[in-house]
């Protein structure tokens, strides 16, 4: 297929993807962050669908997706999101990640039809394997859209076949066992990973969790198809939020940056 | 297929109640969680497992636990006669710790060397506490700052049993809160700890797990109440906040069906005024904390925060199975108040000499309201899962008391 996805990863260059959560701080200015990531290098977009009980997340995500809320953001906000980037860039793929409740809440068929009409190219579902994942995957057989699972340090032999089996799009490989935004992977290990990985699959990896500034992009990019940075570039939003101009401005800055690193 | 006929043979092998349950975790939890399905699938089995966990049932719990006649409040209500099923008597004073002696076993035989709990009563957290004191495993509990508070002997108890207690501020600061917070401890330190969940939920096989461990209850008044009744009870009735005690009681009995049953759920300060902790009376289906099940939430799928003056039953979700015997309709799903469940908890310390936790007050509350309506000739069996010490500042703060 033809998608977005498969077209960003048709050459070899490393891909910097990004996350932050939709409609932090509020709204608009998250329309604005997401073009400036675009805009300053990011190959990908992750955008957080906001809940009120992220237990994947370390703290930094946790409280992005309250403040999300609190400004009444829900999945149609996150679509308008999505809208309106497609209609200033039709190349760059956007990827909603989240938990599987708001889906659920928001009923499986249209929330698939909503991520067409709205340019959403992939998903990550943290809380939902393929174990539970027959349903969505079915709702999805015939669309553009990937259903990006993640393969984690204790991911054994046995699920690998499992989970490579409806893969697409890419694998997201979580580098360490943890929550988001605290440690970092050792290098070494992750490579051994990745490997096995890369054995099984020709899929491209894209490694996530853990990884801060450029330094660590461009050390996870010597050993995988690119790098997902989050905490980081959220906490500069926690860090501004009364100043919504400087955001992006050291948001700009911060992906020039961490794309410096891949290209270097 | 599953026998349509019988209740016993759920879940499926998916971990599925009918449409609830499962297996809703991040990828890294999977292989440790079908290892310990496959792990518990085994020890189930296994003589030696049954033996020690009865022998510490027996000689350290204290079981089994007497199935008393309440007479005092039998003849003041005027209806059926009221036995109470006395796991308050058990060792740490609930329920819970027929569970955590079930898990800790498993947890040794899987070789894990440290243990994580959730607790909001802190009932939960004094028996895991108190299971790893006597098998010598490091213990931490995640208890939100809200129930840190309000059941601070409980805390105590915890620490004197060389607990290492974990404050919880984020989200609402109380049971739901606490879980999160434990999982992503779990998710961190996957390789060498055992997470002992407290109630009938989370991921399968969580919720049937806890259910047998606790099944034990049911299994005790049944032979119980023969001896004293020589007949099935009439009605069953258990508080529930997640659910253990309640399905502890019924479980023996789902495939009995004269055997009427009424769990309580807390009804905050009432159904209407949205602070509450009724999943099933106030909630929709969704999927939380590993598993699909009713939930109170918002219209957009985000959790929202319940409310009971019983830290124990202060939780937006409940047990997939108990989802399931609501749709299914075998069990009656009811709620009591804050006030209903203060008022019912005086009364029994006054007619039993009893002082009863606040969650199975509620459940006392309601039995109250439905008992003129029974005949003498009927039995009732209620669960008194936990004892009142715990509660006693509570309160007195809410009938305006200074103990202080
Ligand atoms: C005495 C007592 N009863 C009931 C509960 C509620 O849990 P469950 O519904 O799982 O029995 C608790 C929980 O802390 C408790 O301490």
């Amino acid at each position: 297929m033809n998608s977005r996805i498969n077209k960003t990863f048709s050459n070899d260059s490393k891909k910097l993807v990004t996350f932050v959560t939709g409609g932090d701080p509020d709204l608009e200015t998250s329309k604005k962050i997401i073009n400036t990531i675009a805009e300053s290098g990011a190959d990908i977009i992750e955008i957080g669908m906001p809940f009120s009980d992220p237990m994947a997340d370390g703290p930094t995500i946790q409280v992005s997706s309250t403040r999300a809320i609190k400004q009444g953001i829900d999945l149609d906000d996150i679509f308008s999101i999505c809208k309106n980037f497609r209609s200033l860039n039709d190349q760059i793929p956007i990827i909603l990640m989240g938990y599987y409740n708001v889906i659920f809440h928001y009923g499986i068929s249209s929330f698939v039809d909503s991520c067409q009409k709205n340019g959403v190219d992939g998903l990550i579902i943290v809380d939902l394997q393929p174990e539970e994942d027959p349903e969505l995957l079915n709702a999805i057989e015939l669309t553009n859209l990937d259903l990006i699972r993640l393969i984690t340090p204790t991911t054994n032999a046995e699920r690998f076949s499992t989970i490579l089996k409806h893969s697409s799009g890419f694998l997201y490989y979580v580098t360490i066992t943890g929550i988001t935004g605290q440690n970092s992977a050792n290098i070494e290990e992750l490579n051994q990973s990745i490997n096995i990985i890369k054995q099984q699959t020709k899929l491209p990896v894209v490694s996530g969790f853990g990884i801060k500034n450029a330094e660590q992009v461009r050390e996870v990019c010597k050993v995988s198809d690119g790098a997902v940075v989050g905490s980081s570039i959220v906490k500069i939003i926690e860090e501004n939020l009364n100043d919504k101009n400087k955001i992006l401005t050291l948001v700009a800055n911060f992906i020039k940056q961490l794309k410096a690193g891949i290209e270097k | 297929m599953q026998n349509k006929n019988s209740y016993s043979q759920w879940p499926d092998d998916k971990g599925y109640f009918g449409k609830f349950g499962g297996r809703y975790v991040a990828e890294t939890l999977m292989p440790l969680i079908i290892e310990v399905e496959k792990e518990y699938n085994e020890i189930k089995k296994d003589k030696t497992f049954k033996k020690d966990f009865e022998y510490y049932l027996e000689k350290y719990v204290g079981r089994p636990s007497p199935l008393f006649l309440a007479e005092r409040i039998t003849k003041d209500l005027k209806g059926p006669k009221i036995y109470f099923k006395r796991d308050e008597l058990n060792h740490t004073g609930a329920h819970k710790i027929n569970n955590c002696m079930g898990q800790i076993l498993l947890a040794k035989k899987m070789g894990k060397k440290r243990i994580i709990a959730e607790t909001g009563a802190g009932q939960h957290g004094v028996a895991t506490a108190t299971v790893c004191a006597l098998f010598n495993l490091p213990c931490v509990i995640y208890m939100g700052e809200k129930d840190i508070e309000r059941q601070s002997p409980n805390v105590f108890r915890m620490k004197l049993l060389g607990a290492e207690i974990k404050c919880v501020t984020s989200g609402s600061k109380s049971l739901k809160d606490a879980m999160n917070e434990a999982l992503r401890d779990w998710v961190t330190n996957v390789k060498n700890t055992f997470y002992i969940i407290g109630t009938v939920a989370g991921p399968h096989p969580y919720p049937s797990m806890v259910r047998d461990f606790q099944s034990i209850i049911g299994k005790e008044v049944k032979t119980q109440i023969q001896e004293a009744e020589n007949k099935l009870p009439d009605l069953l009735i258990a508080c529930i906040g997640g659910g253990s005690n309640a399905i502890g009681l019924f479980h023996e009995f789902l495939d009995e069906p004269d055997v009427k049953m009424i769990a309580v759920e807390a009804a905050g300060l009432g159904l209407k005024s949205g602070k509450h902790a009724a999943s099933l009376s106030g909630g929709k289906p969704g999927v939380l904390h590993g598993n699909k099940t009713y939930l109170l939430q918002s219209e957009k799928g985000q959790i929202e925060e319940a409310h009971s003056i019983s830290a124990g039953l202060d939780y937006p979700g409940i047990g997939p199975e108990h989802s399931f015997l609501f749709e299914e309709k075998r069990v009656q799903y009811i709620s009591a108040t804050d006030d209903e469940a203060l008022e019912a908890f005086q009364y029994c310390c006054r007619l039993e000499g009893i002082i009863p936790a606040l969650e199975p007050a509620h459940a006392l509350a309601i039995l109250k309201k439905i008992a003129p309506s029974m005949r003498p000739e009927q039995v009732v069996v209620m669960n008194m899962c936990g004892r009142g010490d715990k509660d006693i500042f509570t309160v007195a703060k809410a009938i305006n008391i200074n103990i202080s």
